[in-house]
């Protein structure tokens, strides 16, 4: 199956690596990939912001670009919940709508492609260390994803999956909530990071590169020594 | 002995446009900082949750009782015209008498003149949050009137001189030595540790107040439209008093809490109970019928209903969020909510904090001054998937921020995201943004730029890649 790969602009400007990843692990099972340079972002800032007429300009050209892909692939449950369920709401009644549910249905979160649509959880990977789950809340309420990474973490040679006590809680990103409302949004990391770090696991796993600048940020600024790492990049064997 | 419990300390209301949200800012920064409290009240979430699970888990299927316990919700929602006067001919069928409120200030009065011809001189309540919400409490006492609160949680509010801090667990930041200090301050009761002798405590202050009274005030869970019944729900015993000892009994009802008929309720008690406190049921679950019937030995010699509007029609208009009517009140989105567990019940500055609070409020009291509660949340979509009648609350939230957006924009933040779009919607202009923006990182950081500040106050950031993933690829190729 031709991939398209979605990437997102934080992972494109701030984490190629992780698109690098994503990449590699889909061409080592044989999917190549290709990477449409018109797209840009999402538009989720200015969606959930409430500045929905600015977003849906954004969401047509995105609607546009991933057109007559086979399949689209993004390394990010946020901006894949994005495209999936909120664009066919953005676009209702406008002349994009069918292509927007036509887009939706053709675009996947990375773990979801390859245990639901590919149906692999063996991808050859290997990582000696012990790990943790972080979920994304998009990823796991708005796509409803949770075995998924679990199923491809277990499957990787020498991994040790442990769960935190609170593995659905929020990390507390949330776009411009963060910036907006920094003590909340800070005091909701310092609760997921503790619960995460209580684990005493070698890195935390997580589908959402913007969870890992929540988590790391305030993991690299109270001293602890854990740090997040992408699942791609775990699948793709190649630590940071 | 009758202290507010609408202290200035709880409700306070917009002085100006953003009065509240800057209050609301202010007591967040503030309730952050105390972590001994941020972690009391998690701990004393935990039993909840174990609870909960456990009787969850007692449901062959939980996920379609709330389809059935949604369906019944709706189906009254969307039919308030018919059972609302099929409720209100049924309940004057057997004596009662129904008042309706267009607002607060009506339902105030409709209250008020019912205590002075009832010649009133104390009454009793037991708890009702839609009194709360049209600060019952401080009108009759203005009034001259004895109010005390009968429910154990809401009475040691009434005593603290604060308003409710979760509108289901009203006092459950409070700690049992601080409720036996109070109770020794005002009742005079003997320091002690144990809940059981601090419920009897209250108790035995409370029993002669229920006789004394002329007049109870309950609320109403549910309006049963076929029997014309009201069902309340509770653990103490209080309301059955308050209902069932003073001549008079006033139930003060919003209008959405109509249900078609006994069936309907089968379903949402027990969901109640098992969503709100992690029970089966509550110990006590009441239908009160009316007055006293001739040849009946107890019960109030006159029974009344207000039923109270408060801008509920407003949100029914509203057929994007109309199920936001469905809610029961359980206070489920709140046990479960991480800005709720953060900021605590008195940051929101609501009589509904929480999840729901934020999506409801700004209909009840205006978009302009209320929309913050709506920002404030990280879209998490825990209280939606807790919400035991399936209102899609976090989906209200960005409804709201969208209806905010529209009607009253930040000039400043909707250039913004229009200057945002204006790079997004052409890949030349954003992959080069893209690039000034990484290799100017480190001095914006410098010089910390405003949203960069707020960030940096407590969180590091990485420093940006010197390739873009664009560029990196288009180099592999």
């Amino acid at each position: 199956m031709n991939v398209s790969l979605f990437i997102p602009c934080f992972v494109d400007q701030m984490v190629p690596r992780v698109g690098l990843a994503v990449a590699r692990v889909l061409e080592r099972l044989g999917h190549p990939c290709e990477f449409r340079a018109a797209q840009t972002c999402c538009g989720q800032p200015s969606f959930n912001a409430g500045y929905w007429d600015e977003a849906r300009a954004v969401a047509i050209r995105a609607v546009e670009v991933f057109e007559g892909a086979d399949a689209v692939v993004g390394p990010s449950g946020s901006c894949v919940a994005m495209m999936r369920v909120f664009y066919p709401q953005l676009l209702e009644g406008t002349p994009h709508e069918t292509a927007a549910l036509d887009l939706a249905s053709r675009t996947f979160e990375f773990s979801e492609f390859l245990v639901e649509k590919l149906g692999v959880t063996d991808v050859g990977a290997c990582f000696p260390h012990r790990v943790t789950y972080h979920d994304g809340c998009h990823g796991l309420r708005e796509l409803r994803i949770k075995e998924a990474p679990r199923r491809l973490l277990q499957a990787v040679r020498d991994l040790q999956l442990v769960e935190c006590d609170e593995p659905e809680a929020c990390c507390g990103f949330g776009g411009l909530f963060s910036v907006k409302y920094p003590m909340i949004s800070t005091a909701m990391a310092e609760v997921k990071a503790g619960s995460l770090a209580r684990t005493e696991c070698d890195y935390i796993v997580s589908s959402d590169p913007t969870c890992q600048l929540q988590l790391d940020g305030w993991l690299s600024r109270y001293g602890r020594h854990i740090r997040t790492i992408h699942l791609a990049e775990v699948l793709a064997g190649t630590e940071p | 002995m009758t202290p507010s419990s609408q202290s200035a300390a709880g409700i306070h209301e917009a002085s100006d446009p953003h009065g509240a949200k800057k209050k609301f800012l202010a007591d967040a920064a503030e309730h952050v900082r105390d972590t001994d409290h941020r972690a009391f009240v998690r701990k004393a979430l935990g039993g909840y949750y174990t609870s909960r699970d456990t009787q969850k888990a007692r449901y062959r299927d939980w996920e379609q009782a709330r389809d059935a316990a949604s369906l019944a919700k709706w189906s009254a929602v969307n039919r308030l015209d018919v059972l609302l006067p099929q409720f209100v001919a049924a309940f004057e069928a057997n004596g009662g008498t129904v008042h309706w409120a267009r607002d607060a200030d009506e339902a105030r009065g409709i209250v008020l003149e019912l205590l002075k011809a009832a010649k009133a001189k104390a009454v009793i309540k037991s708890k009702c949050m839609t009194s709360e919400e049209i600060h019952l409490n401080a009108a009759m006492e203005r009034d001259g009137y004895g109010v005390v609160e009968s429910d154990l949680g809401e009475f040691i509010q009434q005593l603290r001189g604060e308003p409710p801090y979760h509108f289901v667990f009203p006092c459950m930041h409070v700690r049992r030595d601080e409720i036996s200090d109070l109770f020794g301050r005002h009742l005079g009761s003997p320091p002690t540790d144990s809940p059981e002798e601090l419920t009897m405590i209250a108790r035995r202050h409370m029993r002669r107040l229920y006789v004394d009274a002329d007049v109870g005030i309950t609320g109403g869970n549910f309006l049963v439209a076929e029997t014309g019944q009201i069902s309340i729900t509770e653990n103490e015993g209080n309301a059955r008093l308050t209902a069932a000892l003073p001549r008079v009994h006033i139930a003060l009802v919003g209008i959405e809490k109509v249900v078609a008929n006994l069936d309907d309720l089968s379903v949402l008690l027990p969901m109640l109970a098992t969503a709100g406190a992690g029970q089966p049921l509550t110990c006590y679950n009441t239908l009160y019928s009316g007055p006293r019937q001739p040849g009946e030995p107890d019960g109030p010699e006159e029974m009344h209903v207000v039923l109270l509007d408060n801008s509920r029609t407003a949100l029914l208009a509203d057929p994007e969020q109309r199920d936001a009517l469905h809610c029961i009140r359980c206070g489920a989105c709140l046990n479960v909510c991480p800005i709720f567990k953060n900021v605590g019940g008195f940051t929101y500055g609501t009589t509904y904090q929480g999840p729901i609070g934020s999506v409801i409020t700004p209909h009840l009291r205006g978009l302009a001054d209320w929309n913050h509660l709506s920002g404030a949340s990280s879209l998490c979509g825990a209280c939606t998937d807790a919400c035991p009648v399936r209102i899609d609350i976090h989906h209200h939230l960005l409804h709201n921020r969208r209806n905010a957006a529209r009607t009253t924009p930040s000039r400043l933040e909707r250039l913004g995201h229009r200057l945002f779009v204006a790079v997004a919607r052409r890949p030349w202009l954003f992959a080069a943004g893209g690039a000034m923006f990484r290799h100017t990182l480190w001095l914006a950081k410098r010089l910390r730029l405003p949203l960069l500040r707020a960030w940096l106050a407590t969180r590091d950031l990485p420093p940006a890649p010197a390739q873009s993933f664009r560029a990196q690829w288009k180099a592999k190729a």
